[in-house]
């Protein structure tokens, strides 16, 4: 632990660097630092400079490299840096800033390693520690995994405190005060006489001395933005329709294009557009890749047109039909597609062996991810290179997507990172991307700005992977004395990897995510994934593995616990071998009142799930009325080891859980004839507001670690809401969606 | 064809079957009304027609003319807001907020017809309208925030 942290600090020496007009400040990544074999591989000239404070006479801009989808991140990355920069709110502006290899998430890599979060030893750490080198080397700029707070809360502090150590040192050389007596607030430095220099009167002299490099972070007590209740910078834009989002960029004469792409994802063996060519506003018909784009002056035409062509698609790559998916899903419980058995306690063939045995099967469909704002982008394509507008998670994944597409070098790509309207998982795939640079290519010089139908989104979306479990169990004397769990999904990693180029190796560690590094302590206790080889392709989807495996998990457990007659929470807490899960655990207790009496045809049901090293409970209550289930209240408690600020955190996990439970009651995505069934929100819904419950959240801080609120939520509340419906009606809900086998208010 | 948008009249010459929607993104640049499905199944693209929430993609832009449209530019402004806005303001409603000025354009001609609306009122009236991120506890809490602050005004 210490030893990691010690690296992580050493990677970072802190510089600051002249811009036009004045400084920047940032840190550089050492090349060589013989303390970490990691970097032993870069030469001395390897070192980039990641500018994340940029000052001048005009202003502060502070440099938020995580991507906002909706999360408040740009916001969460500023108050890091303002909080140690004594800058206020409102005396800044943030940009994402232009994509660079210095701009590596090491957090991300935590996550890929197959330990639980959990775990200290040093083996484990030594592992996180090697995958967060690889994605250094790699230069992975990335959002996603609950990872934007890991990475940047040391790192963005850091910053802040070095650019404003270094104004002072400025200042002082200026007036011939010891910078010992200097002070800094709201954007300016204080001298003893009570007179200020404001920051950006300093950005000429910073540029011009060595900045300071040793810095002290402030103690949490001091802490005057981070950890209190602030409002959003994009909160304002939001509530009146004035933050531009990718798809309302406006660039001077730009077209509108969309696309029509076999929806079966095979070969497009022709297509006849004469129906289209004569059709208002239509410029151009391009075949691109394997569909056809329309270019016109405005979407609506180009939609109409795309509509109006016959084609001829060709075979999907997939079996045709959902129940072949399921086919193959339930033939992957073998020897040879046994991927990785991730724990085993005790003597789980021993203890099931001539025992009673508890049997369940469950499954989780795939999902559709459907943000709001429909995939989209703008690109443009000249002698010089590419210009990109869009939102995406992965920068500079995104330019070397552009450039294979032009055929052109990365760094020939500029790319301006927009707003999301949500994401989900969905930005961080590139067809839109990919195929708008197409479509520019056909069109030099003039910017494309290509949208997706929804219908078009949703037929080339990449889904939340497909997967089942099979559960055994044995109770004795009251207790769970063997639990036994096999999962077999298809690889959201694998897929996406695989339509990235890159190389996936080692155990999935996703498939089990969230079900084998429970905290429960059961005598025999099994846990083994099973890779189902690719249906159709599938991608991260919002908590990615625990989405199921969370479900499958608390699920099962749920009914051994209650077959050996005990109680659900109270046993999950006499099993519970982690402080801070039992923690979360005892919250939900206490908040939903646990043990009183609901009255009639009333039910609650409890889950807990640690993903993304968040533990994280939740209790759901549910009537049964003659309309169907209402769920009535949730309480959710979890532990983020920090909370950056309250208010945005509370939004978050509510919306978490409004995400999770409204995919495990409405959604899934079926395939008939090669081709999603599910086109538009009408089949696919989520939530809506007239199901939504009660949502009462604590965020706990006894964690040492920080950690991520965006995917956490989501897994414990399928299990949770089917875990409170069987205890309301007596009736178990073992696959998802529960609209197939229950009615809902 | 004239259209009269927040007031001012504006001219454009499209398609008449051309949905409001997309006469105010592509031919206008009033990017605030957003498309997300185009079936009136989301509610991001919702403006009022005479003061009433209609799906703007739903309507061919020779019906709209004979109206008075509003936009959620027409509202109210970062300087001078509705107060539906400022109640999403003031609980923070928005994540990604993508969904949010049909949510606030159908809440604002809630309030119009019904003032005082209970909690199944406002499940009927915004429940046409989705959100991905999940907002809607908040959204509850905004709507009655914002007939309170104009029943008192």
């Amino acid at each position: 632990m210490g030893r990691l942290k010690t690296l992580t600090r050493r990677a970072f020496l802190i510089g600051s660097v002249a811009v036009t007009g004045g400084v920047a400040f940032g840190a550089y990544i050492v090349g060589r630092d013989p303390e970490n074999p990691l970097l032993a591989g870069l030469g001395d000239g390897e070192a980039a400079i990641t500018p994340f404070v940029k000052i001048t006479s005009e202003g502060v801009t502070l440099i938020t490299p995580h991507a906002d989808v909706g999360q408040g991140v740009y916001h969460a990355q500023a108050l890091l840096i303002a909080e140690e920069m004594d800058l206020d709110l409102g005396q800044f502006e943030v940009s994402p800033g232009e994509p660079s290899a210095a701009y590596w998430n090491t957090a991300m890599a935590e996550e890929a390693v197959p330990f639980k979060s959990t775990d200290e030893s040093f083996a484990a750490e030594t592992m996180r520690s090697v995958m967060g080198g690889v994605f250094k080397v790699f230069g992975v700029q990335g959002t996603g995994g609950s990872s934007s707070m890991p990475d940047s809360f040391v790192k963005l502090r850091e910053a802040g405190a070095v650019a404003r150590e270094t104004l002072k040192a400025a200042a002082a050389a200026r007036t011939g005060v010891p910078v010992g007596d200097l002070t800094t607030a709201s954007g300016e430095v204080r001298l003893p006489d009570a007179s200020t220099i404001a920051y950006t009167d300093l950005a000429t002299d910073a540029a011009g001395i060595e900045p300071v490099r040793s810095v002290t972070l402030r103690d949490p007590s001091e802490w005057r933005l981070v950890g209190k209740p602030t409002q959003r910078l994009d909160i304002v834009g939001k509530s009146t329709g004035t933050t531009p989002y990718g798809i309302d960029l406006q660039i001077p004469g730009m077209v509108h294009a969309t696309v029509k792409m076999n929806p079966r994802r095979g070969p497009m063996n022709g297509y006849d557009a004469s129906a289209a060519e004569g059709m208002r506003g239509v410029e151009k018909i391009i075949p691109v890749r394997n569909g056809v784009a329309v270019v016109a002056s405005n979407t609506w035409y180009a939609i109409q047109a795309a509509n109006a062509i016959e084609f001829d698609w060709g075979a999907s790559p997939y079996p045709p039909e959902q129940d072949q998916h399921w086919a193959e899903v339930d033939a992957s419980f073998t020897e040879e597609r046994l991927n990785m058995e991730w724990r085993h306690d005790g003597d789980v063939d021993a203890a099931l062996n001539g025992a009673e045995v508890i049997s369940a099967e469950y499954r989780a469909p795939y999902v559709a991810h459907q943000p709001l704002e429909p995939l989209n982008a703008i690109v443009r394509v000249d002698e010089n290179g590419a210009e990109v507008w869009a939102n995406h998670q992965l920068p500079g994944f995104l330019k070397m997507q552009v450039a294979g597409v032009a055929g052109i070098e990365a760094d020939q790509v500029t790319f301006h990172n927009q707003y999301g309207g949500g994401s989900f998982g969905h930005r961080l795939e590139f067809e839109n991307i990919t195929l708008a640079t197409e479509i520019a290519m056909q069109m030099p010089g003039v910017p494309v700005k290509l949208t997706f139908s929804r219908e078009e989104d949703f037929c080339q979306d990449f889904g939340r992977q497909i997967g089942a479990a099979r559960a055994k169990g044995v109770v004795k004397d009251g207790k769970v004395e063997a639990f036994d769990l096999q999962i077999a999904t298809t690889s959201a990693v694998a897929s996406q990897g695989g339509r990235m180029g890159l190389p996936v190796g080692g155990p999935d560690t996703q498939i089990s995510a969230g079900a084998w590094n429970n905290p429960y302590d059961i005598p025999n206790q099994r846990h083994r994934a099973y890779l189902v080889p690719e249906l159709a392709p599938v991608s991260s989807w919002r908590s990615v593995g625990a989405s199921g495996a969370g479900f499958f998990n608390e699920g099962p457990l749920d009914e051994m616990i209650l077959a050996a007659g005990g109680d659900p929470l109270e046993e999950r807490i006499r099993m519970c071998t982690h402080d801070d899960a039992r923690k979360v655990l005892e919250a939900v207790r206490e908040m939903s009142g646990w043990g009183s009496d609901l009255g009639p045809n009333r039910g609650r049901g409890v889950a807990f799930v640690n993903s993304f090293g968040v533990p994280t409970a939740e209790v759901i209550e549910v009537t049964m009325t003659d309309w169907g289930i209402k769920i009535d209240k949730v309480f959710v408690a979890l532990d983020v080891g920090t909370i950056i600020d309250p208010d945005n955190f509370e939004n978050h996990v509510q919306g978490g859980v409004v995400f999770g439970l409204g995919h495990a009651i409405n959604s899934e995505l079926t395939y008939s004839d090669g081709i999603a069934e599910q086109t538009n929100y009408h089949a696919a819904e989520g939530m809506r507001l007239y199901q939504t419950p009660e949502i009462h959240v604590r965020g706990l801080e006894n964690a040492e670690k920080i950690r991520g609120v965006g995917e956490p939520p989501i897994p414990p509340a399928a299990p949770a809401l089917a875990n409170a419906i069987f205890a309301a009606t007596g009736q178990r809900l073992r696959e998802m969606p529960f609209n197939k086998f229950i009615d809902f208010v | 064809m004239k259209l009269t948008i927040n007031g001012t009249e504006r001219e454009v010459d499209v398609d008449p079957e051309m949905p409001l929607l997309w006469v105010l993104r592509d031919e206008l640049g009033m990017t605030g009304t957003k498309y997300g499905c185009g079936i009136a199944q989301c509610g991001a693209c919702t403006v009022h027609l005479d003061g009433l929430a209609v799906r703007s993609c739903q309507v061919p832009v020779a019906e709209a003319a004979a109206s008075n449209i509003t936009t959620i530019e027409g509202l109210g402004t970062p300087d001078a807001m509705h107060a539906v806005q400022a109640a999403w303001v003031e609980h923070q409603v928005a994540q990604c907020g993508y969904c949010q000025s049909g949510q606030i354009m159908q809440a604002a001609s809630l309030l119009e017809v019904n003032p005082d609306p209970t909690d199944e009122d406002i499940d009927n009236a915004m429940s046409g309208n989705l959100c991905r991120c999940g907002t809607y506890v908040r959204i509850r809490a905004a709507v009655k925030t914002a007939a309170k602050t104009l029943q008192e005004a």
